[in-house]
């Protein structure tokens, strides 16, 4: 097409291809995701500049007006909301699966010989990346404003193994919404209705013992404040859970354990078949 | 030995609830030829080259590319063809090397053949200045040009373009049809699907027509032209005014003479040449001033519009007169 075209060139010699383990192929596709993140740092607002700005919103202005039994208010607050921030895994993963499916990636990825599941997990790994580093800058954070670890390295590392775990089990959720919905708005509409009350409605923000007890009881068995409760106690942030609280709240590191099993068998099926349906026209 | 197809479509159907998108399409495309996929707008072109390319999975039928059978063995199929999809399937964040370095990763192509490659096809598609420059700031053509290098990226000996041309201008339509003239020197068989016939005919050694999902023709552009009746030789006059003489005139030499009210063209069936140099003659003696009089071969539009009732697209910025005569 310019000057510089001379005689047809000779047949290229085909290279050797060699295609991809599952792992390799989610690694190169992760190598993208992150380009693309440290392309567009904004992408990292949502669990960054907005997750400061919850914390100091909770801290300073509610922290004041809700009571916790034993301890100060943003030591309670710290680990709900590092909760909050891994459940939201979810919708950064449905997003991205859906602009993917959307922009036509998706397509490109499927024609080349690749195992079609590294889509996902390449996705998958990505996501929890992001929310990480939104826990980490809160853990920050919340060391500046007076949050601590107070109870050792290893129940300290527990308890983000712990958030890593749960934000493993959640972005099946969110590879499911992402599959079946066809537009990013649409996705994001639609995580951010459920994220809010799954975090709200949990004892991230204030102890489920002021609820009425109907909430109180969806509050207490929601997931989210079995993991919220696992790391206040690995990280020493308050007291256990009350005595007439329901049993999860009594062995929040088991169960924390045991929801994100429950999550993963419930949706990794669901959000597989979905995403081969999808994969199919 | 016959030498296998590159690529076969076997009884391939694909059906969206009651929409018969595909609906049992065959042909042969032997090894290092081009096939013109020509239809209208939601003939199902694209349904097909998905169900070839693996990304779409058949109702019923089947396929072969590279001897391999699109449902049971995907993978080869996958490493034995490029695709180049209607949509640009660029990741627009990543720069144009970045985008190679992506599917090269995932081609498992060593780290030195993707970037001597990359050198290679980006000069080659004009796009070294903009290498390093994120995708999104490319233009529609530019991109067009960035999906094909990374569909070439590992030199696949069959490639398959749904309407690789759409949207480009003049120019760079015709750059790109020299790229693809070259690929077929080379050796690859390409599948291309298009809307417009002048396409079609610059570059198919075969052409199927579908349309509603179904073959409605296929063969040679010659084959195809000749199916669309006779030539016929058109007039044009220096005055409207002459129409009537000068169709009372033509219609002494040919037995089918057409008129375009309010024109100054007229159109008669003809032989051949023979044809054409009596019709010259008797206007030459009667005195009725003529700009243009010359034989026209029915155009691959005619032939769409012989097939199908209507008429295909129009290539933009394509001459109006070099299209179809009408019958
Ligand atoms: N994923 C899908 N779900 C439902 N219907 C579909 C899907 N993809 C295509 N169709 C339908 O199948 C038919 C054929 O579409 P296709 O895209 O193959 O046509 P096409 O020949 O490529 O058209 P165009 O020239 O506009 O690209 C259309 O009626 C279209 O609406
Ligand atoms: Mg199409």
């Amino acid at each position: 097409m310019t000057a510089t075209e001379i005689a047809p060139a000779p047949r290229r010699i085909r290279p050797e291809i060699s295609p991809p383990t599952l792992l390799r192929a989610s690694a190169t596709i992760v190598w993208r995701n992150l380009v693309h993140i440290r392309r567009m740092p904004e992408m990292l607002l949502d669990v960054t500049v907005q997750s400061v700005m919850f914390v100091l919103l909770f801290a300073y202005v509610f922290g004041g007006a809700i009571a916790v039994a034993g301890t100060d208010y943003k030591e309670f607050l710290l680990p709900g909301i590092m909760v909050q921030t891994m459940v939201f895994s979810a919708a950064i993963v449905a997003m991205g699966l859906t602009s993917d499916l959307q922009k036509g990636i998706v397509d490109r990825f499927k024609s080349l010989p690749i195992p079609r599941s590294a889509v996902l997990v390449g996705r998958s790994i990505s996501s929890l990346i992001h929310s990480s580093i939104g826990v980490a800058v809160m853990a920050v954070t919340g060391l500046l404003i007076g949050w601590r670890m107070r109870n050792g390295l290893l129940d300290a590392a527990l308890a983000f193994l712990l958030l890593l775990l749960f934000g493993f089990a959640v972005i099946w959720l969110g590879i499911w919404v992402g599959s079946l919905m066809r537009t990013v708005e649409a996705v994001q509409g639609f995580m951010f209705t459920v994220m809010f009350p799954l975090t709200f409605v949990a004892n991230t923000f204030a102890p489920p013992e002021s609820m009425p007890s109907w909430l109180r009881a969806i509050a207490e068995w929601n997931p989210v404040s079995a993991v919220t409760q696992a790391c206040r106690e690995l990280w020493g942030n308050g007291l256990p859970a009350s005595a007439d609280a329901a049993w999860p709240l009594q062995h929040p590191v088991l169960m924390s354990i045991a929801w994100s099993l429950v999550l993963t068998a419930v949706f990794a099926p669901l959000a597989v078949s979905a995403f081969r349906r999808r994969s199919r026209d | 030995m016959t030498v296998a197809p590159a690529v076969e479509a076997v009884e391939l159907a694909k059906h969206f609830g009651a929409n018969r998108a595909v609906d049992g399409v065959s042909f042969v495309v032997p090894s290092g030829t081009v096939l013109g996929l020509l239809g209208p707008n939601g003939a199902g072109k694209t349904t097909l080259v998905r169900m070839l390319t693996t990304l779409s999975v058949p109702t019923s039928g089947t396929g072969r590319v590279a001897g391999f059978d699109i449902r049971e063995q995907p993978n080869d199929v996958r490493r034995s063809m490029g695709l180049t999809g209607q949509a640009a399937t660029v990741d627009e964040i990543l720069t144009g090397r970045e985008n190679l370095k992506l599917i090269g990763g995932l081609y498992g192509l060593s780290r030195k053949y993707v970037r001597e490659t990359t050198e290679y096809l980006f000069d080659r598609f004009d796009l070294t200045a903009a290498a390093d420059r994120a995708a999104k700031t490319y233009s529609g053509g530019m991109r067009r040009r960035l999906d094909l290098a990374v569909s070439l990226l590992a030199a696949p000996p069959i490639l398959f373009l749904d309407e690789p041309t759409t949207g480009l201008d003049p120019h760079s339509r015709s750059g790109l049809w020299e790229v693809l003239r070259d690929l077929v020197r080379e050796g690859t068989t390409l599948v291309l699907t298009t809307q417009y016939l002048e396409e079609a005919d610059h570059l198919a050694d075969e052409i199927v027509v579908v349309d509603k999902g179904r073959v409605i023709a296929a063969g040679t552009p010659t084959q195809l032209k000749d199916r669309a009746g006779q030539a016929s030789v058109v007039v044009t006059l220096t005055s409207a005014a002459d129409l009537d003489d000068a169709a009372e005139l033509m219609r002494s030499q040919s037995p089918e003479v057409h008129v375009e009210p309010g024109s100054r063209r007229l159109t008669a069936k003809a032989d051949g040449l023979g044809d054409m140099t009596r019709i010259a003659a008797v206007f030459e003696s009667s005195g009725i001033a003529i700009d243009d009089l010359g034989l026209a071969r029915p155009s691959l539009d005619d032939v769409f519009l012989h097939l199908t009732g209507h008429r295909a697209e129009v290539l933009p910025g394509a001459d109006p007169t070099t299209q179809g005569v009408p019958q």
